[in-house]
C-alpha cells in the first residue's frame, strides 16, 4: 500500500523556557514524505523504519523517533498520528499500531507530543523527565531494602489488589499529556496515587505523596483536568478517569488533615 | 485564609473550588427557576413573591452579596486555570482530532463567557432596569411596589428579547450538563455504577432547568402568559 | 586469567551466611566517600543502585533510555518464581535450587544457584512491600501458577506484566534515591568503555546521547546491569536498544567474557510476517499451563485449523515428554518445534510456526477465565496478527529470547577485574546452558537488592575512596578513542545502512548459530563475520553529527561491537563439542535429545580477549557437583 506522511522535523532541541507558538514555527516545520512499499502487516514503527532506510540512502537523516521494546509495554514509543495519541487504535500503542489500521492512499500526520512540560528534543522524541521528576516526588513506599515481613502476612482483598494494578498499570507514555487539551498529567500522576492507596502498604504515606505528588505535578507547568476524559481515550493501557477522582478526593483528604 | 489561597493556588484546589462555587450557582439557578415558574401562575402569586424577597430587606443585600462573591469566585478560577492551560500547551498540532470529549466539556470556556455576558444583560434588564426603563418601571396598583408580572410579561413579548433569553438557555444547558458531572467527578466522587448514574442526572438536571427558563422565556410568545397593560 | 570462584567453605546452605560473615564490612560514616557507578537500571541495576543508596554509597546510575522504567526487564510478562511453598505443593529452597540446576543442564555453578533460591523467597516479600500489585486469590493472599520446567506452582506474577510490576517497585526505590541526593541518574546516556587503573575498574566513559558529549565518570567501583547480547541475532524478543557494548568493552579491557554461547530461543514467539520485522514477540511461557501446543499429522497440510480432526493432530509435547507435557522447559520445546517444521509438518504461510491451542481450556473453564488469566496476552496477539485467538489457535515459533552467557564473576559477582561487578543477565552465573520460565526477573533482582550490595563491600573496604578522578590520563585516553572512533563511523559515507548490516549478521547468527549448530556452519559463519565487520568499516552510512541526538550513530557503534562479539559466540559454539540446554550441536545427540559430554564439557568455558577476536584466548572453570548429582535432563 501507498502513504502520504506529514512529518515533525526538527534538528535542535526547543528552548524549554520559551515555548509559544511562534518559537515553534522557527523550530521546525512538517515535511512531506511519499511512502509506496508499505505492507498491511508492518507495525507503524516498522513503516517509519522503511522511510528512514528510504531517507539515509537519498543521504537525508532519518527521522528521529523514540521506541524501545516495540511490544507495548516500555513506554518510550508515542507520536500523534492524524490529531490523535498513539494512533486510530483503542488501547494501543504506536509499536503495536499496524499499517492495516489504515486505508491505501492514506495522508497521515505524525507530530511529537506537544505540551510546555515535554520540550521536543528532536523530530518526534520529546523530553519526558518531568514524569520521573514527579514520581521522585513520592510515587513510592519509603522502604528500604531488607527483611520486611512475609509477603502473605496483610491479605489484600482481590477487589483492592485489582485496583491497584488497573492503576499501576501505567507505562508512562505521556499519551494522557499529549491527548489532553490542556497538556494535562492527572491521568499519570492519578494513577500513581491511586495505585497505591488501594494497598495497604500505600497508605501509611497517603497524605504525604498526595500533597507532594501534586505540587511537584504543578510545578512541572501541566495544566489542569477539565474532565473531557481525552486522556482515558487514548490510554495505550486503558486507565480509567476514575484515578483522577482518587487523586482529587485524596487530595483534599491530605489538605484537610493538613496541620 | 491563608490555607484557603494557596489551597486554591493548586491546581486540584481550584479545579473544586470551581466544582463548589458552580454547585451554588446552580444551586441558585435552580431556586431562581422555582421562584418564577410563579409566573405562570399569574400575576399576585410572582408579584407576592417579588415582594417577599424585598422585604427581607439586609437579609436580601446578604444573599446579594453572597451570591456576588460566589459568581466573582467562579469567574476569576475560570480565568486563572484556562490561562494556565493555555499555558500548559502553547503550540497546537497541525492535524488536531478529539476522540470522546463531548462538545458541552470541549465549550465550557466558551459557554461561560457566553453566561457572563448574559448574566450582565440580565442584571441590566431586569434588576437595574438600564435596557428596558419601561417596563422597569411599571408599579403594581395595589401595594405599590414592583409590578414583576407587567415587567417580564412585556418584556418576552419582545420576540427579539424572548428568543435572546431561550437561546441562552441552551448555552446553560450546554455549561450545566457538564458542570453538573464534572463536579462529582473533581470531589472525588467516581464509582462504576454511580457515575454513569450521576452523568445522567447531570444531563436531565441541565435539560429541565434550562427548559424551565426557556418555557419561561418563550411564555408569552407560546401564549400560556398574557400581557400585562 | 584467575579464574578462582571464591565459593565460601561449608555445607551448601551455609555459603552464603559464612560470606557475609566474612566480608569486611564499611562502616556507615565512610560509605558515603565511596562512589559506585551502576551502569543499567532494569531489575538488576535499579535494585543495586538503590539498595546500595540506601546503604549510604554515592551512586551514579547510567541508562540509555530516556527514563530508567524503561529498562527491558519491563517486558517480562509471566512471573518470577520464589520458593514460598505457599502452595503446599512441596517447594521448598532445596527443589528450587534442583530444578534451576537441572533446567541449566549442570553447566552451573551450584553455590550461587543455591544462593538464588535462598533469595527468591526475600524478593517475593520486598516487592510487596514497595506495593507491587501480585495476583492475589480471594482470601488476599498471593496467588501461583506454574512454569515450565517444574511441577510444582511457586510463580508469582501481575497479570501478564509482571516484569513491569518488579521493575516499577525498583524503580520507584530508585526514585526515592534520587530524590534523597544519594543516586545521580544519567538518562539517554550510553557506556561506551570501561577505564581500568593499576587493574581495578575506575570508572567508565559515556556518550550524552542529546549533546553527544562523551565524558568520563570516575568512581570506586563499577557495576554492570546491563542485559543480554540477543539482539546479535538482530530479530530477538530484545528491545531494539538492547546491546552488548557495555560488556564487551568491558571484557576488551580485561574482563573474562563466560559461554557466550548460551542462548535462549524461546519457544512461544510470534512467527516473522515479512521481511519489515523488526523484533520478535514473546508470548509468554504461561499460556502453556492452558495452551496444547500441536502440528497437523499430514505435511503440508492447508486446511484450516479448526477443520483438522483430532487424530490428525500431533500434539507432540504431551507425546514426546508426558510427565512435563507442554509445560517442557524451553530449550526442549523450542528444539521440538524446529524438529516439526523440518519434517516440514510447520503451519502457517512460511511453514515455520506451529499451533498453540485453547480450545480445549476455553471449552473446560469458559472464555472468561481464559481471559482473565491471559487477557492482555490475547490481545496483543490479535493486535499484532489480527487473528482471534478465542476462536482459532495461535500461531508461534521460536525466537531469540535470553542469553545465559555474560561475562565471568565469581561467587561475590566480580568479574575478572577488581572492581568491576556485573549483575543480572550481564553475567553468566546462574543458569547454565538454559534458564527455566520465571527466573530472569528472580536473578536480576537477587543480585540487585541482596548480592551486590553486601558484596561490594568486601572489595571497596580494600579501596582508598576517591583513588582516582576523571582526570587520570587513563580516562582522557580513553574519550580520545572514543570521540575518534565517532569521528570515524561518520566519515566513512559508503553505501549500507547500519540497519543492513545487523540484519546481515543477524541471518549469519540465526542461519549457522541458532537453534542447531554444527561444525561446518559455525566453521562458516567464523569466515563470514570477519568478512562482514570489514565491509562494515568500509561501506557503513551514517548521517548527521556527533554532536546531536543521532541514532543512526547509537546503531552503528552498537552493531560494530556486535560484528565483533558474533564471532567470540560463533567460536565459543565451535569450541563447545557437546549439547547441553540451549546450546545444541548436531553432532551429539541423540535422537534429537542433547548429548552432554560431562566428562570434557563440565565447565564453564571463559574467553580472555588477547586484541583481536580471532587471539582471544579459552580458560576453563572446572564446574564441581557437590549436591546434585550429574543426571541425564529427562523430561519424559
Amino acid at each position: 500500500m501507498k502513504v502520504t506522511l506529514h512529518i515533525w522535523r526538527q534538528s535542535q532541541p526547543s528552548d524549554r523556557h520559551a515555548q509559544s507558538a511562534r518559537d515553534f514555527q522557527r523550530d521546525g516545520r512538517m515535511v512531506r514524505y511519499e511512502l509506496d512499499d508499505v505492507s498491511p502487516d508492518m507495525s507503524f514503527l516498522e513503516m517509519l523504519d522503511v522511510l528512514n532506510e528510504h531517507l539515509i540512502k537519498k543521504g537525508e537523516e532519518p527521522v528521529a523517533f523514540d521506541h524501545d521494546c516495540r511490544e507495548g509495554i516500555c513506554g518510550a514509543c508515542g507520536v500523534v498520528i492524524n490529531g490523535v495519541a498513539h494512533g486510530p487504535e483503542k488501547g494501543t500503542t504506536t509499536c503495536q499500531l499496524h499499517m492495516r489500521s489504515f486505508r491505501d492512499g492514506a495522508e497521515i500526520y505524525v507530530e511529537p507530543w506537544r505540551a510546555k512540560a515535554f520540550p521536543v528534543v528532536r523530530d518526534l522524541i520529546v523530553d519526558r523527565s518531568a514524569f520521573d521528576r514527579v514520581v521522585q516526588n513520592g510515587a513510592y513506599v519509603s522502604v528500604n531494602t531488607g527483611a520486611p515481613q512475609d509477603a502473605n502476612a496483610t491479605p489484600v482483598p482481590k477487589a483492592d489488589a485489582d485496583k491497584a494494578f488497573d492503576a499501576a498499570t501505567c507505562i508512562g507514555c505521556g499519551a494522557c499529556v499529549a491527548a489532553c487539551k490542556n497538556a494535562s498529567a492527572m491521568l499519570f500522576v492519578g494513577a500513581k496515587v491511586s495505585h497505591f492507596v488501594h494497598l495497604p502498604q500505600g497508605r501509611v504515606e497517603r497524605e504525604e505523596r498526595a500533597r507532594n505528588l501534586v505540587t511537584a505535578m504543578d510545578e512541572e507547568g501541566f495544566g489542569n483536568c477539565t474532565n473531557q476524559y481525552e486522556c482515558e481515550a487514548v490510554c495505550p493501557k486503558e486507565i480509567p478517569v476514575r484515578v483522577i477522582a482518587d487523586m482529587n478526593r485524596e487530595f483534599l483528604r491530605a489538605k484537610v488533615r493538613e496541620e | 485564609m491563608s490555607w484557603l489561597s494557596s489551597f486554591w493556588r493548586t491546581s486540584i484546589g481550584g479545579k473544586m473550588t470551581m466544582a463548589v462555587t458552580g454547585l451554588l450557582l446552580f444551586g441558585f439557578v435552580v431556586a431562581h427557576l422555582l421562584g418564577n415558574l410563579q409566573l405562570l401562575q399569574g400575576p399576585d402569586a410572582i408579584n407576592e413573591y417579588a415582594k417577599m424577597l424585598h422585604d427581607l430587606g439586609p437579609l436580601l443585600w446578604v444573599a446579594r452579596i453572597g451570591l456576588l462573591v460566589v459568581f466573582v469566585v467562579h469567574v476569576v478560577t475560570a480565568v486563572r486555570l484556562s490561562q494556565a492551560n493555555k499555558q500548559a500547551r502553547p503550540v497546537p498540532y497541525a492535524s488536531e482530532a478529539t476522540v470522546q470529549a463531548t462538545m458541552a466539556s470541549r465549550s465550557m470556556v466558551l459557554s461561560g463567557l457566553s453566561l457572563l455576558v448574559f448574566v450582565i444583560y440580565h442584571l441590566l434588564h431586569f434588576t437595574l432596569g438600564v435596557t428596558n426603563p419601561g417596563h422597569f418601571a411599571m408599579k403594581t396598583s395595589g401595594a405599590g411596589g414592583f409590578d414583576v408580572y407587567a415587567m417580564v410579561s412585556n418584556s418576552f413579548a419582545n420576540p427579539a428579547i424572548a428568543l435572546a433569553y431561550a437561546a441562552f438557555q441552551l448555552v446553560l444547558f450546554l455549561h450545566l450538563s457538564h458542570g453538573i458531572q464534572s463536579f462529582a467527578q473533581t470531589v472525588g466522587i467516581h464509582h462504576k455504577r454511580y457515575t454513569p448514574m450521576i452523568k445522567t442526572l447531570s444531563f436531565l438536571l441541565a435539560l429541565v432547568v434550562a427548559g424551565g427558563n426557556a418555557l419561561l422565556a418563550l411564555s408569552v410568545q407560546v401564549g400560556l402568559v398574557e400581557v400585562a397593560r | 586469567m584467575n579464574l578462582d570462584a571464591r565459593i565460601p567453605d561449608g555445607p551448601i546452605q551455609e555459603k552464603w551466611d559464612r560470606r557475609k560473615f566474612e566480608l569486611k564490612l564499611v562502616n556507615p560514616a565512610n560509605k558515603r566517600k565511596y562512589k559506585v557507578l551502576v551502569v543499567g537500571s532494569g531489575l538488576a541495576g535499579a535494585a543495586a543502585a538503590a539498595s546500595m543508596a540506601e546503604l549510604g554509597y554515592q551512586v551514579e546510575c547510567f541508562c540509555y533510555q530516556d527514563s530508567p522504567r524503561r529498562a527491558h526487564s519491563i517486558a517480562a510478562q509471566g512471573g518470577i518464581n520464589a520458593a514460598k511453598n505457599y502452595r503446599n505443593d512441596g517447594d521448598s529452597v532445596w527443589r528450587l535450587f534442583y530444578d534451576t540446576v537441572k533446567g541449566g543442564d549442570f553447566r552451573a555453578r551450584e553455590a550461587n544457584v543455591y544462593r538464588l533460591a535462598q533469595c527468591s523467597v526475600n524478593i517475593i516479600d520486598q516487592a510487596v512491600a514497595q506495593g507491587v500489585p501480585f495476583a492475589r486469590d480471594y482470601s488476599g493472599l498471593l496467588d501461583n501458577r506454574s512454569f515450565g520446567g517444574a511441577q510444582v506452582s511457586r510463580t508469582f506474577y501481575a497479570r501478564g506484566q509482571t516484569g513491569q510490576q518488579l521493575l516499577l517497585g525498583a524503580y520507584a526505590a530508585l526514585s526515592r534515591q534520587i530524590h534523597a541526593g544519594q543516586v545521580k541518574m544519567f538518562n539517554r546516556t550510553e557506556m561506551l568503555d570501561l577505564v581500568v587503573v593499576d587493574g581495578h575498574a575506575k570508572g567508565i566513559v559515556v556518550r550524552d546521547m542529546v549533546s553527544g558529549e562523551v565524558r568520563a565518570h570516575a568512581g570506586d567501583a563499577v557495576v554492570l546491569a546491563t542485559g543480554g547480547y540477543g539482539n546479535v541475532f538482530y530479530l530477538s524478543t530484545n528491545a531494539k536498544g538492547c546491546n552488548v557494548t557495555a560488556a564487551w568493552r568491558a571484557h576488551k579491557r580485561g574482563a573474562g567474557f563466560a559461554n557466550p554461547c548460551y542462548t535462549q530461543i524461546h519457544p512461544t514467539c510470534i512467527p516473522v510476517s515479512g521481511d519489515h520485522q523488526s523484533k520478535l514477540t514473546l508470548m509468554s511461557e504461561s499460556l502453556r499451563n492452558d495452551g496444547r501446543v500441536w502440528v497437523p499429522k499430514k505435511p503440508k497440510d492447508t486446511r484450516p485449523p479448526n477443520q483438522i480432526p483430532e487424530d490428525e493432530r500431533d500434539y507432540y509435547l504431551e507425546r514426546k515428554y508426558p510427565s512435563f507435557g507442554n509445560l517442557a522447559p524451553r530449550d526442549i520445546a523450542s528444539r521440538a518445534a524446529k524438529e516439526a517444521c523440518d519434517k516440514g509438518l510447520g503451519i502457517g504461510e512460511t511453514g515455520l510456526g506451529v499451533y498453540l491451542d485453547f480450545r480445549d481450556a476455553i471449552a473446560r473453564l469458559g472464555k472468561e477465565a481464559i481471559k482473565a488469566r491471559y487477557g492482555n496476552l490475547f490481545h496483543m496477539y490479535s493486535k499484532i496478527t489480527a487473528e482471534d485467538p478465542y476462536s482459532q489457535p495461535m500461531r508461534i515459533y521460536p525466537a531469540v529470547h535470553y542469553t545465559m552467557g555474560g561475562l565471568w564473576v565469581d561467587y561475590d559477582l566480580q568479574s575478572t577485574i577488581p572492581g568491576l561487578f556485573v549483575a543480572g543477565e550481564a553475567n553468566f552465573s546462574d543458569h547454565g546452558a538454559n534458564r527455566l520460565g520465571a527466573s530472569a526477573l528472580m536473578q536480576g533482582l537477587c543480585d540487585g537488592y541482596f548480592v551486590v550490595p553486601a558484596t561490594i563491600a568486601g572489595y571497596l573496604a580494600g579501596q582508598k575512596p576517591g583513588g582516582v578522578d576523571g582526570k587520570h590520563p587513563a580516562f582522557r585516553a580513553s574519550i580520545k578513542e572514543i570521540e575518534d572512533r565517532v569521528k570515524q563511523l561518520l566519515s566513512i559515507q559508503g553505501g549500507r545502512t547500519v540497519d543492513e548490516f545487523h540484519k546481515a549478521l543477524g541471518k549469519i547468527m540465526w542461519d549457522k548459530c541458532g537453534m542447531a549448530r554444527n561444525e561446518q556452519g559455525l566453521n562458516e559463519a567464523l569466515r563470514e563475520i570477519p568478512a562482514l565487520r570489514e565491509e562494515f568499516w568500509r561501506d557503513v552510512k551514517v548521517l548527521g553529527d556527533g554532536m546531536t541526538l543521532n541514532q543512526s550513530l547509537e546503531k552503528a557503534g552498537r552493531v560494530a561491537d556486535f560484528l565483533e562479539f558474533g564471532e567470540l559466540l560463533c567460536r565459543d559454539a565451535l569450541e563447545r563439542r557437546e549439547s547441553c540446554g540451549g546450546h545444541f550441536r548436531e553432532e551429539w545427540q541423540d535422537d534429537g535429545e542433547a548429548r552432554r559430554d560431562d566428562e570434557h564439557f563440565a565447565h564453564v568455558a571463559v574467553w580472555e580477549y588477547q586484541g583481536d577476536v580471532k587471539d582471544a584466548v579459552r580458560h576453563q572453570e572446572e564446574l564441581q557437583f557437590e549436591n546434585v548429582q550429574l543426571a541425564v535432563r529427562s523430561y519424559k
